[in-house]
């Protein structure tokens, strides 16, 4: 059935979310292409690049292993300038608040966004509040926007990955949306697993000073996880990707936790991790890069990029077969039956 | 149809194991089985252990996936 | 993953293939092998196993998708109940995006009603529990393996004396369907991958005498990729030896009598019913109805509805992919107006679903 109205899959970061951004938003209000489609706009001011992006936090529950709302959504936001090759510079902040937060809960809160926004070194440096009668909100909800500059020579976006390219990600898929899914009611898992959230410009800036312009592609797998970015990317730059599921880090506890629910690894969303395409000459120095630095200990190769079928990604599975990666279609729901 | 899952019995309170996969943990129903022990593998589906796990015949299917060449062989 | 990633090894699944190749050489005539349960649907597109087996070996998928086989009467019922107000209806997940007549349950939610998710059912009772004003009716769809749990939910409810926990229920059974799929001249199935999980409870017994009466070989296999192998391997030698018997490939979990335990709490609750299939029809004693003694946990009996009328999706083939007849891409609505976020028939919609794995995993 077509839907008549917005369903919570609108903003899972699959399928539908596209459709609505292609069929729906963009064309109201702006019109880019979605080749052109990336984390972060560029916008040429007085002669230098800058990036420009926003990103809003509804995530439930506001406080989850590992982080919170806060730090979620400074990592977020300077994560989408990192993967358009900016150097982070400054952030605003919005706090649409429901009446009746505890105080304390929102000190925690803005608390853990500072620290996030020093450990990035990214400033906040303006923002809004406005508090929602009880029950039109659903506790927090957090905007943040942030600007950086793209220095010259650094040239990366979704379209630029070529045959023969690399595929690399910076750790274990999943943690996020694990940690988040785990601790929700209802589901009732106990686990060690914690949010992967972290802010990864500095990596970013690492990849960019050794590896110029073989650096192609970036992009952060958050909702819709590796498949669903992967696929973007496949589209965005007609090619075809083939990954090698035995390469694919993924910690024993998610895959226990996906085991359990009846979830694909591929699908669940990270905030701390990227995925980088780069020329295969400069693909082992990528890595080693990656794991040099603390958020890229268990940083792997995953795939390549062939001439193929335009926008079709593979998976080679560890057993030896050979299936097909599409995108997340909804949102992913825990299958028992 | 039937999603289920190999976990470790960690602790029993009455009918009810918190089992535990890969460090993930849930409780589970035993109500379906008799004679669980701590240490036992169960499979849950739903929220209930519907089944032990039996080493010996869990090797018995390895080995006969290492054999499957060897002519004569039958799995029954 | 003890149990789990030893029998996903790449090197004895190179094994199992050779072993395939070799038990199938010199045969002219292919091999119709069907995986009745959705879970070894989506095990073989998962892994990619099609993509692996000799060309005289074709997989076909059978009906043991619960959520595809459930007809749309079911979801509209589920529907209404969901509009009731204080109702909440309490579900496994694959449920909510299943359309009915003209809506679903994800949409019923986006207009306000309260659809919640659980992992057992069990969290369904918990639920009641916590909300003593609201009526909580969980949907109860399953095979045997299911059913046990929703009975022993219902029992739980019972000694908790709770009077708001309900259950729709449209369980079904096996291996009902599977002598009905014999019985149809148009389809050719050579042997059977059975259940794994279902088999724990029924055990293998419970195929004997559809081996007996069909002559078509049984293994009950488990759902590891090297499962589906070597189960695919055993059904493969007793073609080719002309034998028909039932085999037990996951014996580290089924046995031949099954859980008798399990069975006793199902069938305290439930008694055997007629059931609709759909693609399949009604088949007598394939579906379990709550017993007189547990009427007052009938949500069908104690929360009446208004159900809007029947109205099955046009042009959809979800009936003849239930049975094996054709594959998802024979469906002109496939991939065309028919996809996961846009699902025209339950078999799209399930992740278990034929049309769902095969749009999701197979490399066309």
């Amino acid at each position: 059935m077509k839907s008549d109205l917005i369903l919570l899959g609108h903003g899972s970061g699959g399928t539908l979310s596209h459709r609505l951004l292609d069929e729906l938003i963009v064309p109201l209000l702006s019109g880019v292409t979605p080749d052109e489609q990336n984390d972060a706009a560029i916008l040429d001011v007085a002669g230098q690049r800058l990036a420009f992006t926003t990103d809003s936090y509804v995530v439930d529950p506001l406080f989850f292993p590992g982080g919170n709302i806060g730090d979620l959504a400074v990592h977020g936001t300077v994560n989408d300038l990192a993967m358009a090759g900016a150097r982070p510079l400054a952030l605003s902040v919005g706090l649409i608040i429901e009446e009746g937060l505890a105080t304390s809960e929102l000190e925690q809160v803005l608390q853990s966004m500072r620290r996030a926004a020093d450990r990035a070194g990214v400033a906040i440096v303006t923002g809004d509040t406005k508090v929602v009668p009880r029950g039109k909100g659903d506790r927090l909800f957090i905007n943040t926007a942030g600007i950086g500059l793209v220095a010259a020579g650094v040239d990366i976006a979704g379209n630029r990955a070529r045959p023969g390219d690399k595929v690399l990600i910076n750790g274990t898929i999943g943690d996020h949306g694990m940690a988040v899914l785990a601790c929700r009611e209802g589901l009732e898992l106990q686990s060690a697993i914690e949010t992967d959230s972290a802010p990864l410009n500095g990596l970013v800036a690492d990849l960019i000073a050794a590896l110029g312009t073989g650096l192609h592609s970036l992009r952060d797998p958050t909702r819709g996880g590796v498949a669903t970015t992967l696929k973007e990317i496949a589209r965005q730059s007609a090619v075809q990707i083939d990954l090698n599921e035995a390469a694919l880090p993924v910690s024993p506890a998610v895959a226990g936790a996906c085991a359990i629910l009846g979830l694909d690894p591929l699908y669940v969303a990270n905030e701390g991790k990227l995925l980088a395409v780069v020329a295969p000459a400069i693909a082992d120095q990528a890595l080693a890069i990656m794991r040099n630095h603390p958020f890229g200990r268990q940083a792997a190769i995953i795939g390549e990029v062939t001439a193929g079928e335009a926008g079709r990604v593979r998976l080679q599975t560890a057993i030896g077969g050979l299936r097909a990666v599409e995108m997340l279609a909804g949102d992913q729901l825990p299958r028992i039956c | 149809m039937c999603l289920g899952v190999p976990m470790q019995v960690m602790s029993i309170d009455d009918q009810v194991a918190l089992c535990e996969i890969d460090g993930v943990q849930r409780e589970a129903s035993l109500m379906m089985l008799d004679d669980v022990a701590i240490g036992d593998y169960v499979l849950i589906h739903a929220g209930f252990a519907i089944e032990k796990i039996d080493d010996g015949e869990a090797e018995l299917t390895l080995q006969a996936l290492r054999d499957a060449l060897d002519q004569g062989l039958d799995v029954e | 993953m003890k149990y789990q990633t030893e029998f996903r090894d790449p090197q004895l699944a190179q094994l199992q293939l050779a072993a395939i190749r070799k038990a199938v050489a010199g045969q002219t005539r292919r091999l119709t092998l069907m995986e009745v349960c959705g879970t070894h649907t989506m095990a073989i597109s998962q892994h990619g196993l099609r993509s692996l087996l000799p060309e005289t070996i074709r997989l076909i998928s059978g009906p043991g998708c619960p959520v595809c086989v459930t007809p749309v009467g079911y979801i509209d019922h589920a529907i209404a109940l969901a509009r009731r107000p204080r109702t909440l209806v309490a579900t496994f997940g694959d449920m909510l995006r299943v359309p009915g007549s003209s809506t679903n349950l994800l949409h019923e939610q986006a207009r306000g009603a309260q659809v919640r998710i659980v992992y057992s059912p069990l969290d369904a009772v918990r639920l009641a529990e916590q909300q003593p004003q609201t009526d909580v009716v969980f949907l109860g769809v399953g095979f045997e393996t299911t059913a046990p749990t929703v009975a022993g939910a219902i029992l739980d409810a019972a000694a908790k004396s709770l009077a708001n926990f309900f259950v729709l229920g449209a369980h079904k059974t096996m291996p009902a369907p599977m002598a009905a799929l014999l019985d149809d001249p148009e389809l050719e199935v050579d042997g059977y991958l059975c259940p794994a999980h279902v088999s724990a409870i029924i055990g293998a017994d419970a195929y004997r005498p559809l081996v007996e009466r069909y002559r078509t070989p049984c293994v009950i296999t488990g759902f590891e990729p090297l499962d589906v192998l070597q189960g695919v391997l055993m059904l493969a030698r007793q073609l080719v030896a002309g034998e028909a018997k039932v085999e037990i490939q996951y014996r580290r979990v089924v046995k031949p009598g099954g859980n008798g335990k399990a069975r006793d709490i199902l069938q305290r609750v439930f008694e055997p019913c007629n059931a609709r299939w759909r693609g399949i029809g009604d088949i007598p004693a394939s579906g379990l109805q709550l017993r007189a003694a547990y009427a007052r946990f009938d949500a069908t009996v104690q929360l009446p509805v208004a159900i809007e009328p029947t109205r099955e999706p046009a042009g959809c083939l979800c009936g003849e992919i239930l049975k094996g007849k054709i594959r998802p891409g024979d469906c002109p609505l496939f991939r065309t107006v028919c996809s996961p976020e846009n699902p025209v028939g339950a078999c799209m919609v399930s992740s278990e679903g034929t049309c769902a794995a095969t749009y999701k995993y197979d490399a066309a």
